[in-house]
C-alpha cells in the first residue's frame, strides 16, 4: 500500500544560544601541553631527596601532610541531578552533617574538589556534566551516587539514559542505593577520604593497595 | 452548563456519539479538531486545559488525545481525534489554549506529529539533533546511542 | 605608586538598549534540579525566557510499556521524587480504575494518611529551598532550610518505619497497599505532627515579619486567573490565583470524602499568595492525618492476593485517567491497557510540566533576582517535568 509521504516539517532554526566562543575556548584548553605535569625543579628536588639514605621519610611525611590537608577539606560541587540530590541535600544538613568532615558544598566548580554525581545522567546532560568536571581544577575526585549514576539504574534500558556516569568522567567511589540513604553516602565519602590519604604525588609510586584502590 | 446539557450539545453540533461518564469522550475527525477545541472553550465553558498527548495505534495510525475541564460545573471532556494511517499532521490547539504549546511540542518530539499553526514547534525533551521519535511503537526502548549507551 | 591625578577616567555612557543573553544553566545553586533558562536581558530586566528542559528525560512513558503493573509503581515514585507517595498513587489508581478493583477501607485510609504526610514533607522541602534560594546558601538563607529539613527528617523517619525507605517507596500496590503500620507508629506519628504544627507557626512568624521576604514576594510573578486556567497549572499555583479547585474536594478519590478540611484560596496570584496557600495546606494536611488516625478502620490492606510473580496483575482492555492532588498540583496517569500484564500506553500528566509552562508568560518584566523567587514559588520537580 502506498502511504503518502508526510510533509517535511519546517522547524524554525534555533536561535544562537550555544555560546560558541566559550566552547572554542574550552576546546583549546582541553588538552594539557607537554611537560605540564610537574616543573623540572620539583622533579629534581624529589629525586634528590630520594637519593639520600632515609630520604623517603621526607617525601612520605610530605605526602601524608598534603593528603591530610586535602582530605580534610574536600569541597563538593553541588551537582544534584535527580532524586539522589534530595538525599545529598539531607546529608549536607544538620542531621547527617558533612561539614564536620570539612566538606562545604560549593556551587562553583572552579573552587571545588569533588563532584558527587547524584542522579541519572541523560544524554542531553552528559556534555554539561563533562564541562563542569573539566572546569574543576586538579586534584579532583568524583563520587557516583546512586544506582543511576553507577550503571543507569532502573532506567538503564531507556533510550536517553547514559549507562553509568563512568562513561563520561572517571569515578573514584561508587555508592549504591536508590537513593542511598545519607548514611551510605557518608560511608562513601569516608572511603573517598581513605583513598585520598593514599594519593601519591611526591616520590615513587606505592604498589596498589587492594583495600582502597 | 450541566454535564448532560454539554453532552447533548456536543453530540448535536459534531454529530458524534458522546458516551456519558467522567470524563466524556468526544471523538471527531481531524479537520474539526480546532473547531471542537474552540467550542469546548467557548460554549461548554471548559477553560482549564489539562493535557494533550498522542497514542500510536500501529497500523491504524496515530491518535491525538486532549483533556479539558470546566472547573466550575465539573464537566470533563476527553477530546480525541484519529489521524489515520500514515498521517502525521494535525491542527494545533495553541491558538485556543496556551497550555497546548509545550504539550504539542512534546507530541512532536515523541511521535513526530507536526502541528500546523504552532508558534514554535521544536523538540522539547530530547536534543534538537535527535533522530527518531521515541514513543512510536517502531522505536525500540533501548536504542543504542554511542558513545553513551 | 599610583598617582591618582594622572589616571584617566573613562565614562561609559549608556549607548542604547543593551540586549544580553544569559544562560541560567542546568547546574545552578538554586536547588531545583536540571533546568536551563536562557534569559534575554535588557539591563537587569528579563525580556524573554526560553526554558530548555529535558535534561532529566528518563523515558518513563516508554519504559512503562515494558514494565508490568506490579513493577512500575516503584518507578513511578521517581517522577515526583520529592512527593513519591502521591506519584505512585496516581498510577495505581488508574490501574484500579480500569480493572475496577475494590480497595479496602483500611488501605484507603492508609493511603490518605501517607499522602498527607508526604504533602507536609514536600512543602517543608519547598519552604526550605525557596527561602534558601532567596537568601543564598551558607549566607543567611540556610536558616529556614536547616529547620525545615530537621522537621522533614522526622516525617521521613515515620516513612522509614512504615516502608523501609526514606525517599522513594514502593508502598502502593494495585488493590491496596503493601505494608501495614507497625506497633507504636500511630503514637510517634501524632507526636511528630503536633511538633511540626507548632514549629510551622514559628517559621511563618519569622518570615512574615521579615521586610525583605515581603518585598521579594509581594507583587512578584503575578498569574492572572485567565492565564492560570488557559495554561493548565494546578495545585497551589491555581489556588493562589483565585480558582477554588482542589481535586480532593471537587472530585474526591480514595476516602477523602470522609474528612473535613479547608481549601485555601488567595486571589493575589503572586508569590506571596502561593506561599500563603501552602502554609495553610500544611495545617490542613496535619488535620486530615489526625482525623484519619482517629478513625482508622481495621481490616485487610489489599484486596488482591499477595504478589508472587511480576505478571500477576492483569487488567482488562480499557483506558482511564486517574488524578491525584499532589503537593505541586494535579498529578495524573492516563493508562490505555490492552489486556496484558503491561500497559499499552501510559501518559504521565506531571504537575510540574504544566506549572513550568507558565514561566515564559510571567517572567518577562521582572529582574533576574525575581526569576529565582518565581521559580521557587512554582516549585518544579524535574522528574515530573521531564519524566
Amino acid at each position: 500500500m502506498a502511504l503518502k509521504d508526510p510533509p517535511v516539517p519546517v522547524i524554525p532554526a534555533p536561535i544562537w544560544r550555544n555560546f560558541k566562543e566559550l566552547q572554542e575556548w574550552e576546546e583549546l584548553h582541553k588538552t594539557r601541553p607537554e611537560g605540564d605535569k610537574h616543573s623540572a625543579l620539583f622533579e629534581s628536588v624529589t629525586e634528590g631527596i630520594h637519593s639520600f639514605p632515609g630520604g623517603f621519610v621526607v617525601t612520605t611525611a610530605a605526602d601524608a601532610f598534603l593528603n591530610w590537608a586535602r582530605k580534610s577539606s574536600v569541597w563538593p560541587v553541588t551537582f544534584g541531578l535527580a532524586c539522589c540530590a534530595i538525599e545529598m541535600m539531607a546529608t549536607f544538613c544538620s542531621r547527617f552533617d558533612v561539614e564536620r568532615l570539612g566538606m562545604v558544598p560549593w556551587a562553583s566548580p572552579r573552587h571545588s574538589d569533588l563532584m558527587i554525581v547524584s542522579g541519572t545522567v541523560t544524554i542531553k546532560m552528559a556534555p554539561m556534566l563533562l564541562r563542569i568536571y573539566d572546569q574543576m581544577p586538579d586534584p579532583k575526585w568524583a563520587v557516583s551516587m546512586g544506582s543511576c549514576a553507577n550503571s543507569g539504574g532502573p532506567f538503564r534500558h531507556g533510550y536517553h539514559v547514559v549507562k553509568g556516569v563512568d562513561r563520561v568522567i572517571p569515578v573514584d567511589v561508587y555508592v549504591p542505593g536508590c537513593p542511598p540513604p545519607p548514611e551510605s553516602l557518608l560511608n562513601g565519602l569516608l572511603l573517598l577520604q581513605d583513598q585520598i590519604s593514599h594519593f601519591k604525588q611526591t616520590g615513587r609510586k606505592a604498589p596498589p593497595n587492594e583495600k582502597v584502590d | 452548563m450541566h454535564p448532560e446539557q454539554a453532552r447533548a450539545l456536543l453530540a448535536s453540533t459534531f454529530g458524534v456519539e458522546v458516551a456519558a461518564g467522567v470524563p466524556m469522550v468526544v471523538s471527531v475527525a481531524p479537520d474539526r479538531w480546532q473547531q471542537l477545541a474552540q467550542y469546548a472553550k467557548d460554549t461548554v465553558g471548559c477553560r482549564f486545559f489539562n493535557f494533550l498527548t498522542a497514542v500510536d495505534w500501529k497500523e491504524q495510525g496515530l491518535e491525538v488525545v486532549a483533556r479539558v475541564d470546566n472547573l466550575d460545573d465539573n464537566v470533563a471532556l476527553m477530546l480525541k481525534t484519529k489521524l489515520g494511517p500514515g498521517v502525521t499532521t494535525c491542527a494545533s490547539m495553541t491558538p485556543v489554549y496556551r497550555g497546548a504549546n509545550w504539550m504539542e511540542r512534546e507530541c512532536f518530539d515523541m511521535f513526530g506529529i507536526h502541528f500546523e499553526n504552532h508558534p514554535d514547534l521544536r523538540r522539547i525533551l530530547l536534543e534538537d539533533t535527535w533522530e527518531g521519535h521515541p514513543l512510536l511503537k517502531s522505536y525500540a526502548v533501548d536504542t543504542p546511542h554511542p558513545p553513551y549507551r | 605608586m599610583l598617582d591618582v591625578n594622572k589616571t584617566t577616567r573613562v565614562e561609559m555612557d549608556w549607548a542604547g538598549p543593551e540586549r544580553l543573553q544569559m544562560n541560567m544553566g542546568p547546574q545552578h545553586p538554586s536547588a531545583h534540579g536540571v533546568f536551563r533558562a536562557i534569559l534575554g536581558l535588557q539591563g537587569e530586566t528579563v525580556v524573554d525566557v526560553d526554558a530548555v528542559i529535558g535534561y532529566l528525560h528518563r523515558c518513563h512513558e516508554k519504559l512503562s510499556e515494558t514494565l508490568t503493573y506490579a513493577q512500575y509503581p516503584s518507578i513511578a515514585s521517581k517522577t515526583d521524587y520529592v512527593a513519591a507517595m502521591t506519584s505512585e498513587f496516581a498510577y495505581v489508581m488508574a490501574a484500579e480504575a480500569i480493572g475496577k478493583f475494590e480497595v479496602p477501607r483500611r488501605a484507603q485510609y492508609l493511603r490518605v494518611i501517607v499522602a498527607e504526610l508526604q504533602r507536609v514533607a514536600s512543602h517543608l522541602l519547598w519552604l526550605g529551598t525557596w527561602c534558601m534560594d532567596m537568601g543564598g546558601a551558607l549566607g543567611g538563607g540556610a536558616t529556614i532550610f536547616l529547620y525545615c529539613i530537621r522537621e522533614r527528617e522526622d516525617v521521613l523517619d515515620l516513612f522509614e518505619a512504615l516502608v523501609g525507605a526514606r525517599l522513594l517507596y514502593g508502598f502502593f500496590q494495585v488493590g491496596g497497599t503493601r505494608y501495614d503500620i507497625p506497633d507504636g507508629w500511630i503514637e510517634t506519628c501524632r507526636a511528630t505532627i503536633d511538633r511540626i504544627d507548632s514549629r510551622i507557626d514559628e517559621y511563618e512568624q519569622m518570615l512574615e515579619s521579615n521586610a525583605f521576604f515581603i518585598a521579594r514576594t509581594k507583587g512578584i510573578g503575578v498569574v492572572s486567573r485567565e492565564l492560570a486556567l488557559d495554561v493548565g497549572i494546578s495545585g497551589p499555583l491555581l489556588r493562589g490565583s483565585g480558582v477554588n479547585y482542589d481535586i480532593r474536594r471537587n472530585a474526591p478519590y480514595s476516602s477523602y470524602a470522609d474528612f473535613q478540611f479547608k481549601v485555601p484560596v488567595e486571589t493575589a496570584g503572586d508569590c506571596f499568595a502561593r506561599y500563603r496557600v501552602r502554609m495553610v495546606e500544611f495545617r490542613e494536611a496535619i488535620s486530615i492525618v489526625r482525623q484519619a488516625l482517629d478513625t482508622l478502620p481495621a481490616g485487610p490492606i489489599s484486596s488482591r492476593p499477595a504478589l508472587k510473580s511480576v505478571a500477576q496483575i492483569r487488567i482488562p482492555k480499557g483506558e482511564a485517567y486517574a488524578r491525584v492532588e499532589g503537593p505541586r498540583g494535579e498529578v495524573g496517569s492516563y493508562i490505555i491497557s490492552d489486556g496484558s500484564a503491561k500497559p499499552y500506553r501510559m501518559k504521565w500528566r506531571g504537575a510540574s510540566f504544566s506549572n513550568l509552562a507558565i514561566l515564559p508568560h510571567i517572567i518577562p518584566g521582572h529582574k533576574v533576582a525575581d526569576v529565582v523567587a518565581i521559580m521557587g514559588s512554582v516549585d518544579p520537580v524535574f522528574g515530573e517535568v521531564d519524566r
